[in-house]
This record gives C-alpha cells, sequence and structure tokens, in this order.
C-alpha cells in the first residue's frame, strides 16, 4: 500500500537524526518485543542442530506422539519430532525473508533510480512494473517455480520478483521530489556529475523509506514461501519447511493438530515481530514515511 | 467525467499488454527447453515432441507470440497439456466456486470492518481502539491457512457446527451453499478486515479533525449523524481505494483457501495445475485474474470519481 506524494521535501539523514530514531525506537515497546523476538528467532534457528534432534529421524513406534515432556511440540505420522523440524523450518524462513528482503531492495533500488532519472526509460520501466504489479504474487511465484523446478534459489526468486515493483515505485517517488530540492540543483550547477549526485544526495533519502519496506517485504516473504510450501510448490519435500511439516500435517489433523499447530505458531509469530518491528521504524525513523506506505 | 472513463480504460491496455509479453516470456526465457519441462523429468521424447507440436514451440519467437495473441483476443486460452480440455472450458466449470468464496467474504469484510474501522476512530486511544488496531496487525500477520485451521479446529471439530470442508453449488439449495463457505469466508476475510479497518481507522482520524465536524459538533447534532454521515462520507474514498489494492490479497487468499476446504474453485484448478506442470491452465488462470485485477481497479476508480465532486481529472 504505497503512495508516492512526490511533493514531500526530504532531508539527508543524517547521524544525529539515526541516534535519536535508535533512541526512539527503544521506547518503543512493540517494536522492542519485535526486535527481540526476531534475535532469538535467528540464534534458535542458527543453533538448531544444537537444539533438537535431527529432524528426519524417523521412528514409527512415536509415530502421531502429543505433545508431551520427551516431546515438546508432539510427532508426526513417522515419529519424527516437530519439535526439531520446527526449529530447522525456521532456518529456511528466515533465510528466504531476509534473502528476499535484500535481493528485492537491491534491484528495486538500482530499477528505481534509473527510471527516476532517465525520463525516456521511466515511463516504459513504470508500465512493465504496473504489469507486474497486476498479477497476484502467490500466482506469479506459483508459475515461475511450475517451470523452474522448485529449490531454495528458485523460490528465492520467485518471491523476489513480484515484490519488485513496490520498491521500484518507491524509489522513483524519492527520486522525482529529491531532484527538484535546491540542494540538488546546486550540486548540478556546481558541475557534480550524475552518479556522485545519486550516492550523496539521492540514496541517503530512500535510506529510512526502504528499510520499512525491506521488513514488509520479508514479512510477505515469509508467508509466501509458507504457502507454496503448503500448496506443495515450495521447498523439495524432504526439506523440513514449515509450510511443508504442515502440509504433511494435513491429512493427519483431526488425529494430530500439533503438527500443524506448533509450525503455524511460529510461522504467525515470526512474521508477527517483522511487521511490528516494521510499524515501529516506521514510526520512528521518519513520520513522514508513514504517510507514504 | 466520459473523458475521464475513455482515458482510464486507455491506460488499462497497456498493463494488461505487459502482464501478455510477461506470462508469455515465463515460459519461453525459462532456462531449457520449455517442451522438456513441462512434459516432466520422466517424460520420453515423444512426448516431449508432442508437447512441443501442440504448443506450436517449432515456429519463431515472434510468429508463436502473434499466434497466442491473436488466440487470446479470441477468446482461446488453449488447450490443457494434462486433459486436453480447451482452458476456457475447465476455467468456466471453476468459477461458481471461487466467485461465491470471494463474494461472501466482501459481504463479511465490508460492514465488519468498517464498523470497527469507524468504531476504533470514535474512541481513539481507548482500549477499543487499541483492541482494533492489535487485531489489524495480527490479522494481517497470520497466514490464511493458519486461521483456516483454527476455525476447523474450534467450529468443526470441537463445536461440530460446520463441515471440516468440501463445497456445495447453489443449485443444490442456498441453505447448504451458504452453510460450507461460512469457515472458508470467514478464514478468507479476516485479513481483508485487518486491512480495511486500519484505513477506516486512520481516514477517519483524519477528518474527525477537521472544522466541518467541530462545526456540526457545535451546531448540536448527534455524534451517530455526524460520524455515519460527515465523517465515513468524507473517508469514503480511501476505503475504497484500499478495497481496490486488497483484491490481489484476496485472490492470493482464495487459492490457499480453496485448498484447505476443498472447494473445486480456480484456485484449485492452478495448485493442481502446477503438480501435474499444466503450464496453459496456470497461464490462463494468470491471465484471468490479472484481467479481473485491473477490471475491479478500473471499475473503483471510476466509481470514486463519479461519487466524489473534488476528485477531478
Amino acid at each position: 500500500m504505497i503512495e508516492i506524494s512526490g511533493s514531500e521535501s526530504s532531508m539527508p539523514a543524517g547521524d544525529a537524526r539515526r541516534n535519536n530514531a535508535w533512541v526512539q525506537l527503544r521506547r518503543n515497546p512493540a517494536a522492542m518485543a519485535g526486535a527481540i523476538i526476531l534475535v532469538i528467532m535467528a540464534v534458535t534457528a542458527l543453533f538448531a542442530p544444537y537444539l533438537a534432534t535431527d529432524p528426519t529421524n524417523m521412528s514409527p513406534v512415536d509415530r502421531l506422539q502429543p505433545p508431551s515432556a520427551q516431546w515438546w511440540f508432539g510427532t508426526d505420522m513417522y515419529g519424527r519430532d516437530i519439535y526439531s523440524r520446527t526449529l530447522h523450518g525456521s532456518r529456511i524462513s528466515l533465510a528466504v525473508g531476509a534473502s528476499v528482503a535484500i535481493l528485492s531492495i537491491a534491484i528495486g533500488l538500482a530499477i528505481g533510480l534509473i527510471a527516476g532519472y532517465i525520463r525516456v526509460l521511466d515511463a516504459i520501466i513504470l508500465r512493465f512494473m504496473d504489469g507486474l504489479m497486476a498479477i497476484p504474487d502467490i500466482l506469479l511465484a506459483i508459475a515461475l517455480i511450475a517451470l523452474t523446478g522448485a529449490s531454495l534459489t528458485t523460490i528465492i526468486i520467485a518471491i523476489t520478483i513480484p515484490e519488485i515493483p513496490r520498491v521500484v515505485r518507491l524509489v522513483r517517488g524519492v527520486v522525482l521530489s529529491v531532484r527538484e530540492e535546491p540542494y540538488v540543483e546546486a550540486a548540478i550547477s556546481v558541475g557534480t556529475r550524475l552518479p556522485l549526485i545519486l550516492i550523496r544526495h539521492v540514496l541517503p533519502n530512500t535510506i529510512a523509506p526502504l528499510i520499512v519496506l525491506a521488513t514488509y517485504n520479508c514479512a510477505s516473504a515469509i508467508i509466501i514461501e509458507a504457502i507454496l510450501s503448503f500448496l506443495g510448490a515450495g521447498v523439495p519435500p524432504e526439506i523440513p519447511s514449515w509450510g511443508n511439516v504442515m502440509a504433511e500435517g494435513r491429512i493427519y489433523f483431526q488425529r494430530a493438530p500439533w503438527i500443524i499447530l506448533f509450525p503455524g505458531l511460529y510461522l504467525a509469530l515470526t512474521v508477527l515481530a517483522v511487521n511490528i518491528l516494521g510499524d515501529g521504524l516506521r514510526d520512528t525513523l521518519d513520520p513522514r514515511i508513514a504517510k507514504r506506505m | 467525467m466520459l473523458n475521464f472513463i475513455v482515458r482510464r480504460i486507455l491506460t488499462s491496455i497497456p498493463v494488461l499488454a505487459v502482464v501478455v509479453v510477461f506470462v508469455f516470456l515465463l515460459l519461453h526465457l525459462s532456462p531449457g527447453d520449455p517442451a522438456a519441462m513441462l512434459a516432466g523429468p520422466y517424460a520420453k521424447a515423444a512426448d516431449i515432441e508432442k508437447i512441443r507440436e501442440q504448443l506450436g514451440f517449432n515456429a519463431p519467437l515472434i510468429e508463436q507470440f502473434f499466434n497466442w495473441v491473436m488466440q487470446i483476443l479470441r477468446g482461446d486460452l488453449g488447450v490443457s497439456i494434462f486433459s486436453q480440455k480447451p482452458v476456457t472450458l475447465l476455467i468456466g466449470q471453476r468459477v461458481e466456486p471461487t466467485l461465491a468464496l470471494a463474494t461472501v467474504t466482501m459481504v463479511i469484510t465490508i460492514p465488519v470492518a468498517v464498523s470497527i474501522g469507524v468504531l476504533a476512530a470514535w474512541k481513539a486511544g481507548s482500549w477499543i481502539d487499541r483492541g482494533v488496531m492489535a487485531f489489524a496487525v495480527v490479522g494481517f500477520s497470520v497466514p490464511v491457512f493458519i486461521f483456516a485451521y483454527l476455525l476447523i479446529y474450534g467450529f468443526s471439530l470441537g463445536l461440530d457446527l460446520f463441515p471440516v470442508q468440501g463445497y456445495k453449488k447453489i443449485s443444490d439449495g442456498f441453505g447448504p451453499f451458504i452453510y460450507h463457505l461460512v469457515l472458508p469466508s470467514i478464514t478468507l476475510s479476516v485479513i481483508f478486515i485487518a486491512l480495511i479497518a486500519r484505513i477506516t481507522r486512520a481516514s477517519m482520524l483524519e477528518i474527525l479533525n477537521e472544522d466541518y465536524i467541530r462545526t456540526a459538533y457545535a451546531k448540536g447534532l448527534h455524534e451517530r449523524k455526524i460520524l455515519l454521515h460527515h465523517a465515513l462520507k468524507n473517508a469514503g474514498v480511501p476505503i475504497v481505494t484500499v478495497i481496490g489494492f486488497g483484491i490481489v490479497l484476496l485472490i492470493g487468499g482464495v487459492v490457499v483457501t480453496e485448498s484447505v476446504f476443498n472447494i473445486p474453485g480456480l484456485g484449485r484448478l492452478v495448485v493442481d495445475a502446477v503438480m501435474k506442470r499444466d503450464y496453459p491452465v496456470i497461464q490462463g488462470v494468470i491471465l484471468l485474474f490479472a484481467a479481473v485485477n485491473v477490471f475491479i481497479n478500473l471499475v473503483i476508480d471510476i466509481i470514486y470519481t463519479a461519487i466524489d465532486p473534488r476528485i477531478r481529472y
């Protein structure tokens, strides 16, 4: 949901404001809670092999065990430990979320700068982005995966492509508003070259809104990855991603709801944490961004 | 006004053209031989050749594109590789459940979302407001299928109020039809209620600060009249716009909801097609959904220009 008014003035971000933003963010309890949850998630994901048993270890005797002291989150139809599978699943989700956020911002930033600065290409790029935005992101990702086959890399690419147009539109809007600013005109008049203008004057203005957009892209990537896996179009089934674990639990839902509920809870909590961190960043980094998002 | 409508319709054409080009290139610029890819890893050489023949992959790319566009313009979306039936026929068979699900979802969403949004703005800062905002964040964060399973767990397995899954045609009677759609529609409406309630609240808060609202209060007008008549009417445009933005979300949600509740709609069609690598079907559904999306946004733009005299183009 981004509306770019284009008329808002922006100032280059300074160190003072960045420090100020950090202080304010610390005062925002929801955003801090989001950040803390994410840090815990990232640490447990990183050390998953030490915190849990092998997620692929089958034990037919222990199949469909309810949650207990031995099996914290219960077991699935092959007697695999859901706790271990959930913890290992967070590795996939966080990796996909972070990669898509970084990739979509980097690519979108480059295209957005080009669109904002090269008039001839602007209309073409915008039309193309409008067309991409018209295709529902899940369907676009599904089509890409159907064509290329599912692997972690293709899934990251398939989720990144639909996220790019929003970044392009945001960056282009910032560029268009900044290029009319007196300090950019001054820079041009003293003969500063275009690359330097982009790096010194335009780029800093895009940082704050892009950080916020990155969190939203990350949240939506985590959801889409889980949906793709859940529908059977995601990472290969032998990899324990949250979506895969839940998909396997579907037919056992009446007997063993924990197979779906625990990974689902983790998924919801992660996305919630990313979103409230994003909202917190939006409110503290620059209140004017709130109007653009 | 007419001028605006014509111009607005014309701007949709390039968007659709981009979609068509993109969907075409997707298949042809993917690495590897498209026919072999569609045939799958275990296909025999003869099967690959058959697919290549059927989809006309032997012609030069430009010619293929031209033929394909002409075919779409004639309303022909090609033939399914798997069932050998026309894609338009397959889509036609699946439209009713999807349309029913989307309609019932919107019927639930709009009254609920707008009223809790207005309530939150009216009682800004209160626990009601904080509750609505918390719901908006949570509703936007929890993926559709998790709500689906929570609702199935509570209302179908726990209370035994609704069926776990399945679909009844409207021709089988309105009662069973709605009975099967209640849980899927509530599931799908959550994310929408979250989105629209949030925009309604923000939009109302802005309006409630306007001078004319203070004037209305000063005149001694009834509070309900001020909220619904003076404020909500003026807050309407952003709310209608966000419904347009939300269509993409709705379509994505339909795909997932239909899979969870086993509803034989377009979402299931496309998911099944992915399993069978039936690209003509995937292509057809994408084109249809993109066109629906563009069309609904077009209609919304025209409607709010028509109802709001402040908007002039």
